[in-house]
């Protein structure tokens, strides 16, 4: 029993580590959205507010995969469905 | 973080749902007085005496400073319904700003050492509910209910499946995005006063000096800036999906 909690455990550890890899692909993803704000705002400056604006709308959507896998990570680590499985 | 630990240090890293501090049974169903309930409730005292306060006695010509701060938000949050909606959307103004100072508030409570009303997941659900109501109330209300029908159907209804899943998943992102940005933000920072107590013992401290000021760069971020934009983007989403349901197709 107590090898089975342990593997359990070891497992949603290693599972919540996993899950955060879903970090990467928003991360490249916000990094080309900004980075083309900020040539778009180099060519015409005047239309930086709303540029801005459209910047931070489109970031804040690709950040929801990254936030899904933050929740799954969440989920396995404080609240460990798995160990009442046993 | 609780004022007593500001002598001791945090010293392990216990992260929760929001304490339940009363429970009601009613027919059956546990109804939990939590934490995030007494909070929001608070929340709503303390901006309804304010708004109160500010628009008491109003004059056609302003001469007090705090009608003049209160025209200045409603005709700022009119421009932003403006630029984003159009005109025709002036009545969609009170819930869209009740929506943004709620959230906006309740992300700033843990400036306060409280739990941050916007990090329990069934708030910022909840708003994203509303949100899908009056997405498809306006659907309907656009194209009639048949249209409104015909609308999952487009461009041909192979595409059902897809369209039915890309409409539920739009409250669930909106709710799990907001949730998500404020739970992560008050975990990392419980784990940076963590981290803090500990290199403070390791160096042989028995009070956790580091942990004052610090924190309090990254605080800024988690909380000010974390907090404003994700009110900001979730009332900026909630008009667009409203915006474009309200398209004729």
């Amino acid at each position: 029993m107590e090898l089975a909690r342990a593997i359990v455990l070891a497992a949603s550890a290693i599972g919540a580590g996993l899950a955060m890899i879903s970090g990467v692909g928003p991360g490249i993803g916000e990094g080309y959205a900004v980075g083309k704000a900020c040539e778009s705002i180099g060519r015409q400056p005047e239309s930086s507010g709303k540029v801005t604006k459209t910047m931070f709308i489109g970031c804040a959507v690709a950040e929801s995969t990254g936030i899904y896998g933050f929740v799954v990570a969440l989920i396995l680590l404080f609240i460990n469905p798995f160990i009442n499985m046993l | 973080m609780k004022v007593s630990d500001f002598f001791r240090g945090v010293t392990e890293i216990d992260v929760k749902g929001p304490h339940v501090i009363k429970s009601f049974d009613i027919g059956g169903i546990t109804i939990n007085l939590t934490e995030t309930i007494v909070l929001g409730w608070f929340l709503i005292a303390i901006i309804a005496l304010v708004l109160w306060l500010m628009t008491r006695n109003m004059e056609k010509v302003p001469t007090k400073k705090r009608q003049i701060v209160a025209e200045w938000i409603v005709s700022a949050l009119n421009d932003l319904l403006d630029d984003t909606m159009g005109k025709s959307f002036r009545w969609f103004t009170p819930y869209v700003a009740t929506i943004f100072i709620f959230s906006l508030l309740g992300s700033l409570l843990s400036l306060f050492g409280l739990r941050p009303m916007t990090a329990d997941f069934n708030v910022t659900f909840c708003w994203a509910l509303m949100t899908f109501v009056m997405i498809q109330y306006t659907k309907i209300k656009t194209n009639g209910f048949l249209g409104y029908l015909k609308g999952f159907c487009a461009p041909f209804p192979v595409m059902l499946p897809m369209n039915l899943v890309s409409e539920v998943s739009t409250p669930i992102s909106m709710g799990f995005r907001h949730f998500g940005n404020v739970a992560g933000g008050m975990i990392i920072s419980s784990l940076i006063y963590f981290a803090l107590t500990g290199i403070s013992t390791a160096i042989g401290l028995s009070v956790p000096v580091l942990s004052i000021g610090i924190p309090a760069v990254l605080s800024a971020y988690f909380d000010l800036f974390s907090g404003f934009m994700q009110a900001f983007i979730f009332v900026m989403l909630t008009m667009i999906y409203i915006a474009s349901a309200a398209e004729k197709d």
